[in-house]
């Protein structure tokens, strides 16, 4: 029972790099809710975008009609992808770019590699990029011998503490003012040492420790938060004037782009940039954002490149209940809503993507079934929070509530070999029963005959001996023991229901709930 | 196979028989058959702010100023003389299309000239202190200025560098909204949307103005 002896097309190849949980989310989430620093930190954070941000949402009368627009566009450029790739090909190279193609992040990774070599230089600085995070792109060049600086001030932190970004805008929202002053003073070379912790010094620490290197860089590696079909135009929205620094200065500017953040016409910017720096930083509008198209002679880069990078988007996009994960760009405003990030922070869920948008993105691109990323569709309560403030409209608690489905299938599938949604086979082995099973197994057995239920529920008074002298089981065996780690369970009345019932109920007067709903 | 006939047939297969959106934004009934029901009028977003000039300037004001801009309105016969304020004592450059009646007489001999065709080096930018260039395009309701590269802005790395920047903004390029601000500039051309100076929020969302962009930032509005 394999894709290829059903005559099924195979999935696309899974993606790689930072992208799987490397434990199960309970596990790591455990561990970070034991940091009480962390979690006052993010507290304090994230309320303060979340007010932000309703803030300048409600000043908007058309609100609403920019995100059906927002969500109408991404879907319009996923259905027309090839053509709209092939045309910001052409419209880049015409404009005098070269586009390159990486189906994996290993395959990114080495070209970004092969230009920088090519130009001599063994240093980079680089604007911050989720698809650069993803792929491992610094560690890649560290390990060869290119050093590639963070020059956004929350990167620089994350970079000179030798720590791991958080939060998709805010990476270093896990740490306070002066955990960020101890950092600078132990890393950051010729710090001034009667550096204090006030936010202004801090960021003017890092102005002069960064000035030199924009000012003598010779190759600059960037994201972009958007691709134009049409014009070969690409786009960084940014605050600080790192970014611009970076795609102005030097000589090369070498961009690496999902293949997923092309839009189709140059109009879509007046729709995606009212909703993004809105949802993302709360602002009217970010301070500075860069728009070029390929190289201007005379004006900026002139060796100007652009990865286009796979590595399992179109492994998403071939799963239609969870191809809409593709349309996020990149806002976080569904992690500053989310009570489970709130608590927990960015590191638990293991992944470059944190949140609820990681916990449906992350397994979509590598496979729910890849490493422990099946555990992160459960982190979530599926409060919807997320989709609300989501300024595409991605229902993320659907596609929760579907990867859950696919994860179970994945694991405990019955019958026939278990398959995707759309009804293609995916080929998964299915494994052994599990308690789970085992307990769903007999449920159903019984719940499905009064009679079977009626002879269980004489045993109610044996259960009753396991509850303590307060009338409460504190501990339940097996797979029952992880719901009583944090609860009680009641314990169960010494008559059923159905029982009482029986006994009680003479002719007429079964109806008192019509009655009460009468008056 | 190459990657990108590689990743292009991959994006073919997964999204299995074609029936592409022609149009998301296109009125409703002009769509290609078989795209998704996107609800009536797609573009129900507003595309104009039917403001006049005076509330546009308000407006304009209102956002910069909150974005700690310094702002200030001058009649055109003002305007050399509020540039000679803003740059009294101040080494600057200019680029090579800035009007000349912008600059009195007295600064024009110590002004330091940019074009692309003969370009003043980073190092020599950084010595310094102030740019005055004049703007494409004001979005008022976001209080952004967009920079175009014509030769009255010059190229991006003048406007970056110097750590003051001088912007004038004519009137009649000020727009209410975002999408009358794209409707009048040329995607193609190096464009930099500036919305105040430069700020981080990145320890404790903290907001500090003036990172690596220019520290300050001077609106001259002419009308």
């Amino acid at each position: 029972m394999t894709a290829v002896s059903l005559g099924m097309p195979a999935l696309p190849p899974r993606g790689f790099g930072n992208i799987s949980a490397t434990e199960p989310f309970p596990k790591a989430a455990h561990r970070e809710l034991g940091n009480g620093q962390l979690r006052a930190n993010l507290g304090h954070a994230t309320h303060t975008i979340r007010d932000k941000r309703l803030r300048v949402v409600s000043e908007l009368p058309d609100w609403e009609a920019l995100r059906d627009a927002g969500s109408a566009i991404k879907t319009e450029a996923m259905s027309r992808l090839p053509e709209l790739l092939t045309q910001f090909e052409e419209q880049f190279t015409a404009r005098g770019g070269t586009v390159h193609w990486a189906r994996d992040a290993a395959e990114a990774n080495r070209i970004v590699e092969g230009l920088i070599r090519e130009t001599g230089s063994s240093e980079v600085v680089k604007v911050k990029s989720m698809a650069t995070q993803e792929i491992g792109l610094n560690e890649y060049l560290e390990e060869r011998g290119i050093s590639a600086i963070e020059t956004d001030l929350a990167e620089l932190i994350v970079q000179l503490g030798h720590d791991k970004p958080s939060h998709i805008l805010v990476p270093a929202i896990h740490k306070n003012r002066t955990e960020i002053r101890d950092i600078f003073l132990k890393e950051m070379p010729g710090v001034d040492r009667s550096l204090t912790d006030e936010p202004r010094r801090l960021a003017m620490a890092a102005r002069a420790h960064l000035r030199r290197k924009f000012l003598s860089a010779k190759v600059a590696i960037s994201g972009a938060n958007f691709g134009i079909a049409e014009t070969g135009t690409l786009g960084v929205v940014e605050s600080e004037g790192n970014g611009r620094m970076c795609l102005t200065l030097p000589e090369t500017l070498i961009t690496v782009m999902g293949i997923e953040k092309v839009l189709p016409r140059a109009q879509d910017l007046e729709v995606f940039m009212q909703l993004l720096p809105r949802s993302s930083t709360g602002e009217r509008m970010n301070p500075y954002t860069s728009l070029w198209t390929g190289a201007t002679p005379g004006d900026g880069p002139q060796n100007v490149h652009v990865v286009l990078l796979d590595n399992g988007r179109t492994r998403a996009l071939a799963d239609r209940h969870g191809r809409g994960a593709l349309h996020c760009i990149r806002c976080s405003a569904c992690m500053n809503v989310c009570p489970v990030y709130e608590r927990t922070g960015g590191h638990a869920y293991g992944s470059t993507y944190p949140g609820p948008i990681g916990a449906i993105l992350s397994p979509l691109l590598t496979g729910v079934e890849a490493e422990e990323n099946s555990s992160l569709p459960y982190a979530s309560s599926l409060c919807g929070a997320c989709f609300d403030a989501c300024p595409v409209k991605i229902n993320i608690p659907e596609i929760l509530v579907y990867l859950r489905g696919e994860d179970v299938e994945a694991k405990h599938g019955r019958g026939p070999a278990s398959s995707g949604a759309d009804g293609k086979s995916n080929g998964r082995r299915r494994a052994l029963p599990t308690q789970m099973d085992v307990a769903l197994g007999a449920a159903s057995w019984a719940l499905s005959s009064g009679d079977r239920l009626g002879l269980l529920e004489k045993g109610l008074p044996v259960a009753r001996a396991l509850a303590g002298r307060d009338g409460k089981i504190s501990r339940l065996p097996g797979l029952a023991a992880g719901w009583t780690q944090s609860r009680d369970v009641p314990a169960p009345p010494s008559e059923s229901f159905r029982s009482w019932w029986k006994k009680r109920a003479a002719p007429g007067e079964g109806d008192g709930a019509a009655r009460g709903g009468a008056e | 196979m190459s990657a990108r006939e590689e990743i292009l047939a991959r994006v073919r297969e997964a999204l299995g028989a074609p029936e592409p959106v022609t149009d998301s934004l296109a009125p409703t009934g002009t769509r290609g058959a078989g795209s998704p029901d996107l609800g009536d009028g797609r573009r129900s977003y507003r595309t104009a702010s039917g403001l006049d000039e005076d509330a546009l300037v308000e407006l304009l004001i209102d956002r910069l100023v909150d974005y700690k801009a310094r702002v200030e309105v001058v009649g055109p016969d003002a305007l050399a003389e509020a540039i000679r304020a803003r740059l009294e004592g101040k080494r600057f450059v200019v680029p090579e299309g800035l009007p000349s009646e912008w600059l009195d007489p007295s600064l024009a001999a110590a002004a330091v000239r940019d074009s692309r065709k003969a370009p003043i080096a980073v190092d020599r930018l950084d010595e310094l202190d102030a740019v005055v260039t004049s703007s494409a395009v004001s979005i008022a309701e976001t209080g952004t200025i967009v920079l175009d590269g014509s030769p009255d802005q010059g190229r991006r790395a003048i406007s970056l560098v110097p750590d003051h920047h001088v912007c004038v903004v004519p009137v009649e390029t000020i727009v209410g909204i975002v999408p009358e601000g794209f409707a009048r500039l040329d995607p193609t051309r190096p464009l930099t949307l500036i919305s105040g100076p430069s700020a981080t929020s990145d320890i404790e969302l903290e907001r500090v103005e003036g990172v690596h962009g220019p520290r300050t930032l001077d609106v001259i509005i002419v009308r």
